[in-house]
């Protein structure tokens, strides 16, 4: 019999600890499908973050360092620097990157580092149990703005893409979402760019992924889906932001 | 012939002599001459160099680089130091071998720039969370800041446990004659077998990691480094004992304030007085055998610990003595530092 | 033989070169030497001093609180430091910045014209080298060749400028 899907080589056997109808699944599916598609087996260093996804060193099949809250750039980038010929990524959500982490997001990738780093934007603080996250909608509920994040009190959503799209040393910055088939195919393609430019040695570059959250959302996965694709995207578009030729 | 050096570039040049091949900084006065000499020395060796956007990305780069096995290093003075005790919390939660200098100046908060030994406490007993130590050393020349640097790589790498150097204002900023070492040979080094070089497939793979979530493993983490530890003080522990021999009053002190209280012993000698100096060069792990030895000697009648703090080695004194013979303090504080005549003084009004 | 010197000046005097020289000097002839500057805002501008420290023998502290000679190249300095000198021990005064004179008579007291004999000498920066050969003489810790051996390395980049701080130096070792 043909064997038509399998498991990237790229991910351990280690089962996922996400809760039902999370995206960080199909997001770590993707990144792996990638690296193992241009070949980085043996080649490549990931980083950790501080979050939902803190045990992703356990499920990416290659050598991982485990950040500290926020700091994955800067980790990546003392990795990048002693081993310039390996393939380094960072894998941070919200609250890591743009929250606690933004000084360390914003200088690697105006330094150009030569890294690729995959954003999960879910607007939520997922671990410590559904807080506002930077990213966080006006209007939406979470345990620290219980009647929806008002800008008076709470500031406005951050839009961590068009921020860094300013910049100079970024190669490529784009904005994909996890909520149906075809967004995740071109989220895909968004990660293999990231990654063939980090090869290519063009410069920083950055995929946001707009994830769901049902959990903390306090939705079931398919009007989580629903909200990822309705409600996030008219405050963050979908797109390619900046791209080096 | 010796070369008269900085004790900040003398201490970059000796990193690099040692084996530094990566360094990440950030702006501090007084230690600025360590980045500045790394900026462009390190690339005349294939190293590499980062100024950071703060303390804090800086040490959480040399995790990167010392997970990734490269002989990585950070210097700073006291204020950025606090900010770098998350990440090195994490570095010894990790194991992860590195060198991180302190050229402390007075504090607390932003304090003054001048020379103060005010972070003792913090680099002795852990400065971050949880239950671990550096192996701390105060050298007190540019000599011997030159000479324990350049050694320190190997260490750090011997036992996973990184090295803090822990100089001051005065340290940084003083040219001594220096003798520098050859270049150790790094293609010699074996390769770490717990590093993330990025080529380790499936189940050799390796994870760089300080989250041990189960009780058990974690207490059990903490134990193999207390065993690290103990066999850091077993084989490590240096000290310099100046003619306590036959001291009646033994003073006691580290780093520069060392010399000065060295100078202090001979003044006190010509006088007639039975003075001795026991320096430890080891801040942690803190030479209590040796301390305890001389406590015992019959001749010792008292202690002087003499320190650029309120009182913070005193303690540990006081600790490893076992205060069988009294211990008494003198010190300056806040970036004022005291002469040896101050010294003199002290010991003539408040012993003899 | 231990010889504990203090320079004390405005930013820019050279203060801190002329304790340096002293210190190469200490290299060259292979003595024991530390050279602990002052450091901070009040290297831009403001006073700025340095202490040296020479000696056969390892030197302990570089901490100096009874200097045997004080160099003062201007009047805050020598304020600031005429108490501390070592009873027997010397004062260089440049006189050319400093009218007063010295209150204390338990020490030997040189008046340097520094800035108009380095004018004579051809080149206004060179009042620190005048006031290096005064040093030079009066503390006999080094002979002149050394010190110009060590001048003519330390600006062997600028040979133009070596002439001018030989006379210099001379002007400063020839005084009485």
């Amino acid at each position: 019999m043909a064997i038509v899907y399998k498991k990237s080589n790229m991910l351990t056997d280690v089962p996922f600890h996400y809760c039902p109808g999370c995206t960080h699944g199909i997001a770590h599916k993707l990144v792996a499908e990638v690296l193992e598609e241009i070949g980085a087996e043996g080649n490549v260093v990931g980083v950790a973050p501080v979050g939902c996804a803190v045990f992703a060193y356990n499920y990416f099949n290659c050598d991982m360092q485990e950040a500290s809250h926020g700091r994955a750039p800067a980790v990546a980038t003392g990795i990048k620097r002693v081993l310039p010929d390996r393939i380094v990524f960072a894998y941070q959500g919200d609250g890591d990157l743009a929250s606690i982490g933004m000084a360390e997001i914003i200088h690697a990738a105006t330094r150009g580092e030569k890294i690729t780093v995959i954003f999960i934007n879910n607007a939520i603080y997922g671990m410590t149990g559904g807080q506002m996250a930077p990213t966080t909608l006006e209007g939406q509920k979470a345990t620290t703005c219980i009647y929806g994040r008002n800008p008076e009190v709470n500031g406005h959503p951050i839009k961590v893409c068009e921020l860094l799209s300013t910049l100079t040393g970024p190669s490529y910055i784009a904005r994909g979402a996890l909520c149906d088939a075809a967004s995740v195919r071109k989220a895909k393609t968004m990660i293999r760019t990231a990654f063939q430019n980090q090869i290519d040695k063009k410069g920083f570059s950055f995929v946001e992924l707009l994830s769901a959250c049902p959990t903390n959302w306090g939705m079931n996965p398919e009007q989580a889906l629903s909200y990822v694709k309705n409600e996030m995207q008219d405050l963050y578009p979908l797109g390619v932001f900046k791209e080096v030729k | 012939m010796k070369e008269l050096m900085k004790g900040n570039e003398a201490i970059a040049e000796a990193a690099v002599r040692g084996g530094c091949r990566a360094f990440f900084g950030y702006p501090i006065t007084p230690q600025n001459e360590i980045p500045e000499y790394m900026s462009w020395r390190l690339f005349e060796v294939g190293g590499t160099y980062v100024q950071a956007e703060s303390e804090v990305a800086a040490i959480n780069m040399v995790y990167g680089a010392a997970g990734a096995g490269a002989r990585a290093m950070t210097s700073s003075s006291s204020p950025g130091i606090s900010l770098k005790q998350e990440g090195i919390s994490y570095i010894c939660g990790a194991r992860l071998p590195c060198v991180i200098v302190n050229m402390v100046r007075g504090g607390p908060g932003l304090g003054g720039i001048q020379p103060a030994q005010s972070d003792y406490f913090q680099a002795t007993k852990g400065g971050g969370h949880g239950d671990y130590h550096l192996l701390v050393y105060g050298p007190s020349s540019v000599q011997e800041c030159v000479d324990i640097m350049y050694n320190a790589f190997d260490v750090s790498d011997k036992y996973r446990v990184p090295v803090m150097i822990l100089g001051d204002g005065m340290l940084g900023q003083i040219m001594e004659p220096v003798e520098l070492p050859e270049f150790k040979d790094l293609s010699k080094l074996p390769r770490k077998p717990w590093a993330t070089y990025g080529d380790n497939k499936g189940k050799d793979r390796q994870i760089v990691n300080s989250l041990l979530i189960e009780p058990d493993v974690l207490e059990a983490h903490c134990h193999l480094l207390e065993d690290t530890y103990k066999e850091i003080a077993k084989n490590e522990t240096a000290f310099e004992n100046y003619l306590c021999d036959d001291a009646e009053v033994v003073i006691t002190a580290y780093g520069t304030v060392a010399r000065i209280a060295k100078s202090a012993v001979n003044i006190l000698r010509e006088q007639g007085k039975k003075v001795g100096l026991l320096r430890p060069i080891t801040l942690y792990p803190f030479p209590n055998d040796e301390f305890a030895r001389v406590a015992k000697q019959d001749c010792v009648k008292t202690f002087v610990c003499t320190e650029l703090s309120l009182g913070q080695m005193i303690e540990d004194v006081k600790l490893a003595t076992g205060m069988i013979k009294p211990v008494k303090f003198f010190g300056r504080t806040g970036g004022n530092v005291m002469s040896p005549e101050d010294i003199v003084e002290y010991v003539n009004k408040e012993v003899y | 033989m231990e010889n504990k010197i203090i320079i004390a000046g405005f930013g820019g005097q050279g203060v801190q070169s002329l304790g340096m020289f002293i210190a190469f000097a200490s290299i060259h002839d292979g003595k024991e030497v530390t050279f602990l500057p002052s450091y901070g805002p009040e290297m831009r501008g403001g006073t700025s001093n340095c202490s040296v420290v020479v000696s056969d023998k390892p030197v302990a502290s570089p901490i100096i609180a009874r200097p045997d000679i004080l160099i003062a190249m201007n009047k805050p300095s020598l304020a600031k430091f005429e108490p501390k000198v070592k009873p027997g021990g010397c004062i260089i005064v440049n006189s050319s910045l400093i009218e007063d004179k010295v209150q204390r008579t338990d020490v030997d007291v040189y008046y340097v014209d520094a800035n108009r004999l380095a004018q004579e000498a051809g080149n206004a920066k060179t009042a620190n080298i005048v006031v290096l050969g005064a040093y030079t003489k009066i503390s006999g810790v080094f002979t002149p060749d050394v010190m110009k051996a060590v001048i003519e390395h330390k600006f062997a980049k600028k040979p133009k400028v070596i002439p001018a701080n030989f006379k210099a130096f001379d002007l400063g070792y020839a005084l009485e």
